[in-house]
């Protein structure tokens, strides 16, 4: 008797969700596990996010901030420079500016910085806050304003603050990310409660919440590995939209990221090192589930790049 | 968990006037509540039906159907009833399913019926010598209906074994026979059979405001055993369906997981 390959079959299906325009991003709608397209069909590969802040990156380390010298003083030229130099697919502006803690930018000047980085690029854009959650509230509803029919994707909505946020997505047609605090439960409920305000699931994203590799990337792994298991075998339609890694944000703080070379020789390279850590998380993402990703470093997302065209 | 609405029965007086009288309100009325309440697939039971069952099961099941969309269970034991309902039966809400066949061969026209229309069926494990004693005969019944179902061209999967709920105030000790044959039933194939169990059946007979306590709590356990599908009223059973279905890991837990 012929061999059969055995085969997983699935009830359910992730959601398809676009961002953009002109030249807008697909991702989601396949109705397997990652990469599982022997099993069933995965109409769109995942999408990596270039992301950019508001204010000129500080607190990044060198080896990131030398890729973007010269254009990273202003977010327009910024992201202008992703995506010509680098031919970034979509963006992430992270208004960390606004953060309380930090500069304290006024949801006028976040708005302004939405409108400007819009009018300098023709790819989708992710707009983020500073994750402080009582501030977000108000910056992310007028960058959604600010942002009106662009298709964006707003976030990030938590418990705290989801029904300002969602208001303000649903009001200006864009997507939402919905995060919570690696807790799958919650993940779950947060999604319910932003459907029960009448937002369509199928314009969500989760965020389970990324954490980078040896700091509790084994947590991240298995949340979104269960929540892709519910939306799947179990055909849970609140837990059916993509998913999103936030990799850059959590990899590039790490301190195998930034020590130097003298302090620690046996690490390797600096340079390396910080791009290994960045697209080996992001691979761990991909592989657990999510669709779409946001990093920081070209050679990262390269790496990564040409991990997904392997797999596919 | 499949919930077979079962409020459509001739039994109940307001539901045998609207048959009658061929009123499509109440019939609708109470199918779309079925519907809202859960139900994935509406039951029609019209009785023996000697007189009449044709007409009056093409008429339940096209009066359903036009009010939700979902397929039907056609309950009833005549057989030219059950032609007729599924030559009608709108198959884009899902496939019939006939209720039912067992192991007396008067019944055995059903599967016949089952693989013309590409029907589900219900094998009730009951013979012609009356009630199973345990769930060891109504496991070895069952057997019997698989290898006669798999004669008439129907897939395993399409056939939910039926191990006869039987009263518990008359009956006690047949409830735990029951469970057990439910659990029994599934190791009758890779992957399991499917299961299905006519609940109400359980609090037959009791005091009224017992019947919902029994119902529930029976469910609870015969989801345990892994019970696929429950011919139940959706209003009562839905909470339980989904509370023993987060405790058993079917589904994902959240707070508002009754609201979904």
């Amino acid at each position: 008797m012929a061999f059969t390959e055995p085969k997983e079959t699935y009830t359910g299906k992730v959601f398809q969700v676009s961002a953009g325009t002109d030249n807008g991003i697909v991702f989601g709608g396949e109705n397997v596990l990652p990469f599982h397209s022997f099993e069933g069909s995965v109409p769109n590969r995942p999408v990596i996010a270039y992301e950019i802040q508001d204010v000129p990156p500080h607190d990044w380390p060198e080896t990131v901030k030398a890729e973007y010298s010269g254009a990273s003083n202003n977010a327009a030229a910024w992201a202008k420079y992703c995506q010509d130099k680098f031919k970034a697919k979509a963006l992430t502006l992270r208004l960390i500016g606004t953060h309380p803690d930090g500069e304290d930018r006024t949801t006028e000047e976040a708005a302004k910085t939405v409108r400007e980085v819009l009018s300098a690029i023709n790819i989708p854009l992710i707009i983020l806050g500073s994750n402080h959650a009582e501030k977000d509230s108000a910056v992310l509803v007028a960058a959604a304003e600010a942002a009106k029919d662009s298709n964006c994707v707003i976030g990030k909505a938590q418990e705290k603050n989801y029904k300002t946020i969602a208001a303000a997505a649903m009001a200006n047609n864009h997507k939402l990310i919905a995060m919570s605090e690696l807790d799958i439960n919650l993940s779950k409920q947060l999604n319910i409660l932003i459907t029960q305000m009448g937002f369509d699931k199928e314009r969500l994203i989760t965020d389970p919440m990324c954490s980078a590799l040896g700091y509790g990337l084994e947590y991240t792994y298995s949340v979104m590995e269960r929540i892709r298991l519910a939306a799947l075998t179990q055909n849970d339609a609140v837990m059916q939209p993509p998913m999103v890694g936030d990799v850059g944000m959590y990899v590039w703080k790490v301190k195998e990221t930034q020590a130097l070379e003298k302090d620690i020789p046996q690490w390797g390279i600096l340079k390396d090192r910080g791009i290994i850590w960045e697209a080996v998380t992001a691979v761990c993402m991909l592989v657990a589930g999510s669709e779409i990703l946001i990093m920081r470093h070209p050679e990262a997302i390269k790496a990564v790049e040409q991990f997904i065209d392997e797999m596919i | 968990m499949l919930i077979i609405g079962e409020k459509l029965s001739i039994i109940a007086r307001r539901v045998r006037e609207a048959m009658l009288n061929r009123d499509r309100g109440p019939i609708q009325e109470i199918a779309e509540a079925q519907w809202k309440a859960g139900a994935g697939m509406i039951d029609a039971n019209i009785g023996p039906a000697e007189e009449g069952g044709e007409g009056l099961m093409e008429w339940m099941v096209t009066t359903i159907q036009e009010a939700v969309p979902l397929p039907v269970c056609l309950d009833t034991t005549n057989y030219k009833a059950i032609d007729a309902g599924l030559r009608v039966h709108n198959n884009e809400r899902g496939r019939a399913l006939i209720n039912s066949t067992s192991n007396d061969p008067e019944r055995f026209g059903m599967l016949e019926l089952a693989a013309k229309y590409n029907a589900q069926v219900i094998g009730l494990t009951v013979g012609r010598g009356g009630l199973p004693a345990d769930a060891e005969e109504r496991a070895a019944i069952a057997a019997e209906i698989m290898a006669r179902a798999m004669e008439y061209g129907i897939a395993l999967e399409d056939l939910y074994l039926d191990p006869l709920v039987l009263q518990v105030a008359t009956s006690q000790d047949h409830a735990l026979k029951v469970i057990n044959a439910v659990k029994m039933f599934q190791e009758l194939n890779d992957p399991p059979m499917k299961t299905v169990a006519g609940l109400s059946n359980i609090s037959n007979g009791c005091p009224k405001a017992l019947r919902p306590i029994l119902n529930r709590y029976y469910l609870a356990l015969l989801m345990h055993a892994g019970l696929t599908a429950a011919i139940a009223d959706a209003h009562e059973v839905m909470e339980t369906v989904k509370t023993i279905e987060v405790i058993i890991g079917r589904t994902l837990y959240a707070h508002s997981y009754l609201e979904m």
